[in-house]
């Protein structure tokens, strides 16, 4: 009776620690940002706004003509993890690169810990070697980062990144194509409608007005769709589901 | 024809078709474990074509302790010297492997312990771009053998409940093996910058 007792307690404990254990994980991955963003600052006050959106909007045209993304994530520590275990199970878990090509590509920078690490995805580890990546968090990294030359320090790591991985990557067939087929098929549908319905409606010159009159109609309400899209703030994309296999190097400054 | 030959048929029926639905998931499994076994292959054997090069660069130095070279390329040897087809992932064999490896991981530490004691070979380019090639190797065989249990797992838990374990006897789908967290595993080069 006795044994059954501690047992179950030991149960109750062991249960409790792994819910502990289970928890403490799920805070320290941080979620996958919504919308997605490629320059993820959550700590704060080591780069100023312009400098964030500068960055982010380069990541964005560089994923915009190779489909390669690379994310830069500043978290305050990766406590207890190893920090290359970290960075590959957020990458992993926001799915960054494209699922077929898994060319993503992972900085973390944790300023608490004084650490950074450079994940590569799997498609990602051919250009962008881990000497290579080595060989930016020594030369570029760590000299900017040690005179708190933050954003100098991103710029030309991810400068250094773009040089290994071009060429690597193609970009993608671009979706807004799709769209501008479906707008276009859209606006052609209405128009051969109105063209009908304005030619049944006695075939007054008002009538031959009435396209022009809801085109615009709906070019407002589409301009309304696309300032959706911009105010989201550096959105238009999706992390495309790759997977990284432990790629990478990383360092402390 | 009667009512309990029809219901004998019935059972039949069914069982046979759960033992299909059984056997077709087992053999997903399977094949899924044989893939990730791939990549723990690959990654170790990575590991395993960047010895050579990481000795002779070692050699270079002045006077280095031949005893933790030769250490290493012993471990190295009879490493490579275990080798278990994707047929064979039985519990005995993975330990075997496993053993064999982490062998190798603790050599190898040594060595990089050692290599302290020689600034002119930490500051050797050659070397410091392959021991960040060997550490990038470590983080790869991790997430590997990580996977691997993974889908060890997924299949283990298939192949040995209740009632898939009827059909994966009769199948013969055996239990797999997978990696242990070992004291040695974790003394793997792990790199201080």
């Amino acid at each position: 009776m006795v044994n059954h007792f501690t047992l179950s307690m030991f149960n109750r404990i062991l249960i409790f620690l792994f819910l502990l254990q289970s928890f403490a994980f799920a805070q320290d991955i941080p979620q996958k940002p919504n919308p997605p963003r490629f320059v993820n600052d959550l700590v704060g006050g080591l780069l100023s706004q312009g400098e964030i959106n500068q960055l982010e909007q380069k990541l964005k045209a560089y994923y915009d003509s190779t489909s390669t993304q690379v994310a830069i994530v500043i978290v305050k520590s990766v406590q207890p993890y190893d920090i290359s275990e970290y960075a590959i199970k957020l990458g992993r878990d926001w799915g960054i690169g494209q699922k077929d090509k898994n060319n993503g590509v992972v900085f973390l920078w944790a300023p608490g810990d004084r650490k950074i690490f450079i994940a590569t995805g799997y498609g990602a580890e051919g250009g962008l070697t881990d000497a290579y990546s080595k060989r930016i968090i020594e030369t570029v990294v760590k000299p900017n980062f040690k005179q708190l030359r933050y954003y100098q320090g991103l710029d030309e790591a991810t400068n250094s990144i773009f040089k290994y991985l071009s060429g690597e990557f193609d970009a993608e067939p671009i979706e807004e194509d799709d769209w501008g087929l479906v707008i276009f098929f859209i606006i052609f549908f209405i128009i051969i409608g109105l063209i009908f319905f304005g030619s049944k409606g006695g075939g007054n010159r008002g009538g031959g007005f009435v396209p022009y009159t809801t085109y615009t109609g709906w070019g407002s309400s589409s301009g309304g769709w696309s300032s959706d899209g911009g105010s989201s703030g550096g959105g238009g994309f999706d992390f495309g589901g790759g997977s990284f296999g432990g790629g990478g190097a990383g360092g402390d400054y | 024809m009667n009512k309990s030959t029809l219901i004998i048929v019935g059972i039949l029926l069914i069982f046979g078709m759960y033992g299909c639905s059984s056997y077709n998931g087992l053999v997903g499994k399977d094949q899924d474990v044989k893939g990730k076994w791939a990549n723990v292959q690959t990654q170790y054997q990575r590991r395993s074509d960047l010895i050579p090069n990481l000795v002779s660069t070692v050699k270079g130095a002045a006077d280095f302790e031949k005893s933790t070279l030769t250490a290493v390329i012993q471990a190295r040897a009879s490493a490579t010297a275990v080798n278990i087809k994707a047929d064979e992932l039985t519990p005995a064999n993975i330990q075997k492997f496993q053993a064999a490896q982490d062998q190798l991981s603790g050599a190898l530490s040594r060595l990089l312990v050692s290599v302290e004691k020689y600034p002119d070979l930490k500051a050797n380019q050659n070397f410091l771009e392959l021991q960040s090639q060997l550490e990038g190797t470590e983080n790869r065989i991790a997430v590997a053998r990580n996977d691997f249990n993974t889908s060890v797992q997924g299949y283990n838990s298939s192949a040995l409940a209740f009632p898939t374990v009827i059909f994966a006897k009769i199948f013969g789908f055996a239990e797999k093996g997978f990696f242990q967290a070992s004291d040695s595993a974790q003394a793997a080069p792990s790199v201080k910058f």
